[in-house]
C-alpha cells in the first residue's frame, strides 16, 4: 500500500460528501444526484465516477471484484483494480459470489446477486433525455415535470421509421413509475437484472459528474409499447465454444487461424465456474 | 518601454525581441535537441501532425525556438514549409502494410492478428513520479524491456464485417484535393475533409468530437480498429513509370470508427409518407440499418486526434440540423496558424476602427436623449 496516500486515494471529506450523493441517490432511485466529482489518476471517462463510488464505500473488510466487458481480466478492470488495491489493500477475488462490492463496467454479472453485495456500474452518459434534449437545464426540468412526451415520441418515430426501437445498449428504463433512467451501456439482456433485485446498484458518472441509484426490490422497466414489447439480444441457437453455456449473454469473436466465427460467454467468471464446477447457478434478472 | 502609438514602435518591437531571448535561455542548463526529440516524442508528434510536415528534426528545433509553445513551432514549420516545393504525390498508401506498433479493436475481443497495446498511456495510473525530481531517475536503461523487431503487419478488422455485407461503403475515387494548394470550396470532398482535419489542432478535433458524443451531434461511436506504425512512402519512378522508389516512411495513427445508421430511403421513408397523410402505418418499406465507417489517420502517436477524426468525418458525412454537420462550421476554425493568427490580431492597435465604433454609440446614445 502506498502511504502517501489516504485509505481509498480520496481525502475524508470528498468520501462523505460522495457518500452523501449516494445516500440521497437511494432515497429518490433513479434521480440522478449531482456530484462534486472530483479528478482520479485514471482518465475522466474511464470509469472515474464508478471509482469514485467504490472508494468512497470501501471499507477494510470488503472484498472487491473489478470487471469490464464482463472480464476480470481486461486491461481497464486489471488497472482499476491494481490502483483500488494499491490504496486499500483489500482483498480482491474473480468469484462474483465471494465479493462484497464489484465495479463494472457494461456488465451485470450472469450469476444472481444478493442482498449483501453491492455493484458499481461505471456511466459515460447518464442522461437519457439526451437524444431528444441537448441541454442539461431543460432536460433537469424535464425529469422533474415527467414531461417524458418528447422521449416517448422519438421511440415511436424509430419504430415507424426502422420497424424497431434503434437503442442496442443502454436501454433506458422507467424507474418505480417516476424517473427515466439510463441503466449504463450494459446490453438489453442486463436489463432485466435490475428489477426487483436483492442487490443494491450505484451508478456514477465522473465525467457528468452524476450519481444514481436502484434499491433492492425496486420495480424497473424497459421502455416500451404494448404493440412493441422490449426485446432483448437474440442469443437463441449460440452456446459458448468453451463451456458450452445457452442463454447468457456472449461475445462473437473470429477464430485467429480458422476465421470462423465462434462464441464466448461475456461473463468470464461464471463461464469458469460452468467448466470447473459443471454445476447449476442461479442466473440474475427475473421477467415477472 | 512603453509602447506608444504607432510611431516609435520599431525601438520597442527590437527591446522586445531582445527580451524573449533572454527568456528563452533562462537557467543554466541548455536544452540540447536529441533530448527534445527523443524524450519529448509525442509533443513533436503533435506538432508535425498541425503542421503538415515529416522532420522531427525541424520539430525540435522550432519548439526549442518558441520556449515549447506547440503552436509558435507549428507557425515556424508552416512558414518554413511554404518555401519548399511539392515535387511529387506520392502514390496510394494502403495502411494494411503499415508494421504495427500497437493495434486494438474496441468491438471485438479476439481479431485475426492479433491486439497489441504497444507504448500507451492508457493503463498507466497519473500518479505524479516524484522521482524524477532527481534528473538521473529516467537514465536507466531498461535492459530486459526491448523494443519489439519483428515486422508485423495485420489486414483490417472491417474486412470482416465487409465481407458480412454490414458496411455501408461510399466508393470515392477522385482525384484528391490538395488542400495546401488549392482552396475549398462547399462543399468540400472527402479528400479535402480528411486532409483539413488531420492538420487541424488537436485539442479543438478533440473538443468537437467530444461534444458530437456526448449530445450536440449525438452519434456513438465504437472503435473497429486503431493501430499505430510505420508507413512506407512511395511514388512513381520519374522515368521508368512502372517502378517505385520508396522516399521515405513515418510513424502514424489510423482509426477506423463504426457507426449505426439508417440506409436512406427518401421515397419509402415510412414516416414522411405518414406525414403526407397517407396511411397510419407504413411498415412494408421499412428503411433497414447498416454500419457506416468514420476515418481518422494522423501523423505520430496521437490516438486521440485519430479517433475524434474519424468521428467528425462521419458525422460531416450524415445531414441535419447539428453543429457539427456543418462542414463550414466544423472545417474552417480548427487550423493551428489561422485560429491563432487571427486571435492574436486582436493584438494589434484598433485605433482607427475603434474610433468609428465609438462614434456610432455616442451618436446612438445622443439620438435618444
Amino acid at each position: 500500500m502506498d502511504n502517501n496516500y489516504n485509505f481509498a486515494f480520496l481525502d475524508e471529506t470528498a468520501k462523505r460528501s460522495i457518500r452523501r450523493a449516494i445516500l440521497k441517490a437511494v432515497a429518490i432511485p433513479g434521480y440522478q444526484v449531482p456530484f462534486g466529482s472530483r479528478e482520479l489518476p485514471i482518465g475522466r471517462g474511464w470509469g472515474t465516477g464508478g471509482l469514485q463510488i467504490t472508494l468512497s464505500i470501501i471499507g477494510p473488510k470488503d472484498i472487491l471484484k473489478v470487471i469490464d466487458q464482463g472480464s476480470d481480466d481486461s486491461v481497464n478492470a486489471v488497472s482499476i483494480r491494481e490502483f483500488i488495491k494499491e490504496c486499500t489493500d483489500v482483498e480482491t477475488t474473480e468469484d462474483t459470489e465471494k465479493a462484497t462490492l464489484i465495479q463494472t463496467r457494461h456488465r451485470i454479472p450472469e450469476e444472481k446477486l444478493k442482498k449483501d453485495q453491492i455493484l458499481v456500474l461505471q456511466v459515460p452518459l447518464p442522461e437519457p433525455l439526451r437524444i431528444v434534449e441537448e441541454r442539461e437545464a431543460i432536460t433537469k426540468k424535464m425529469h422533474a415535470e415527467m414531461d417524458y412526451a418528447p422521449m416517448w415520441l422519438a421511440l415511436y418515430e424509430n419504430i415507424v421509421r426502422v420497424g424497431e426501437i434503434e437503442i442496442a445498449a443502454d436501454y433506458p428504463v422507467m424507474v418505480e413509475d417516476r424517473y427515466i433512467m439510463n441503466p449504463s451501456p450494459i446490453p438489453r439482456y442486463d436489463n432485466n437484472k435490475l428489477n426487483m433485485s436483492e442487490n443494491l446498484y450505484l451508478f456514477g458518472a465522473g465525467r457528468e459528474k452524476k450519481i444514481y441509484a436502484v434499491p433492492p426490490y425496486t420495480k424497473i422497466e424497459s421502455l416500451s409499447f404494448e404493440d412493441y414489447p422490449f426485446r432483448v439480444e437474440d442469443m437463441s441457437g449460440k452456446s459458448c465454444f468453451l463451456c458450452g453455456a445457452e442463454n447468457v449473454y456472449m461475445d462473437e469473436f473470429f477464430d485467429d487461424k480458422t476465421g470462423e466465427k465462434l462464441f464466448q460467454c461475456s461473463d468470464s467468471d461464471y463461464c469458469k465456474k460452468l467448466r470447473l464446477n459443471n454445476s447449476k447457478y442461479e442466473l440474475g434478472g427475473s421477467l415477472e | 518601454m512603453a509602447y506608444v502609438a504607432v510611431r516609435g514602435g520599431q525601438d520597442a518591437i527590437k527591446k522586445s525581441i531582445e527580451l524573449l531571448s533572454l527568456y528563452k535561455t533562462r537557467g543554466s542548463v541548455n536544452i540540447e535537441l536529441e533530448a527534445l526529440k527523443n524524450r519529448m516524442s509525442l509533443l513533436i508528434d503533435k506538432i508535425m501532425s498541425e503542421a503538415g510536415l515529416i522532420s522531427e528534426d525541424y520539430a525540435a528545433i522550432a519548439l526549442k525556438q518558441s520556449e515549447g509553445s506547440p503552436e509558435e513551432a507549428v507557425f515556424l514549420l508552416r512558414a518554413y514549409r511554404t518555401t519548399l516545393s511539392r515535387n511529387y504525390y506520392s502514390l496510394p498508401i494502403d495502411c494494411e502494410e503499415m508494421f504495427l506498433l500497437r493495434r486494438i479493436s474496441s468491438a471485438f475481443k479476439n481479431v485475426t492478428g492479433g491486439q497489441y497495446l504497444g507504448p500507451t498511456y492508457d493503463y498507466t495510473h497519473r500518479l505524479l513520479n516524484f522521482n524524477l525530481k532527481d534528473d538521473k531517475a529516467d537514465d536507466i536503461t531498461l535492459d530486459d524491456i526491448q523494443e519489439q523487431v519483428e515486422e508485423l503487419k495485420a489486414g483490417r478488422v472491417t474486412d470482416l464485417l465487409r465481407e458480412e455485407g454490414l458496411i455501408e461503403e461510399k466508393e470515392d475515387d477522385s482525384e484528391p484535393l490538395d488542400i495546401t494548394q488549392f482552396p475549398i470550396n462547399f462543399k468540400a470532398p472527402r479528400s479535402a475533409r480528411l486532409q483539413t482535419l488531420t492538420r487541424a489542432e488537436s485539442g479543438y478535433i478533440n473538443g468537437l468530437a467530444y461534444a458530437g458524443i456526448r449530445g450536440f451531434g449525438s452519434c456513438h461511436p465504437t472503435i473497429g480498429e486503431l493501430r499505430t506504425g510505420y508507413i512506407k512512402v512511395k511514388i512513381q519512378h520519374p522515368i521508368y513509370k512502372e517502378e517505385n522508389i520508396i522516399v521515405g516512411e513515418f510513424l502514424a495513427t489510423e482509426v477506423e470508427s463504426l457507426f449505426s445508421e439508417e440506409l436512406e430511403n427518401d421515397e419509402k421513408d415510412p414516416l414522411k409518407i405518414m406525414q403526407q397523410g397517407k396511411g397510419d402505418k407504413a411498415d412494408t418499406s421499412k428503411n433497414s440499418l447498416t454500419l457506416g465507417i468514420g476515418y481518422g489517420l494522423v501523423l505520430g502517436r496521437n490516438d486521440n486526434k485519430a479517433i475524434s477524426m474519424s468521428i467528425l468525418d462521419y458525422v460531416l458525412e450524415t445531414e441535419g440540423d447539428s453543429i457539427l454537420q456543418d462542414e463550414e462550421f466544423v472545417l474552417l476554425h480548427g487550423d493551428c496558424l489561422e485560429m491563432n493568427g487571427f486571435i492574436s490580431h486582436l493584438k494589434l492597435p484598433h485605433y482607427v476602427t475603434f474610433q468609428s465604433k465609438l462614434d456610432r454609440v455616442r451618436f446612438s446614445k445622443k439620438e435618444r436623449e
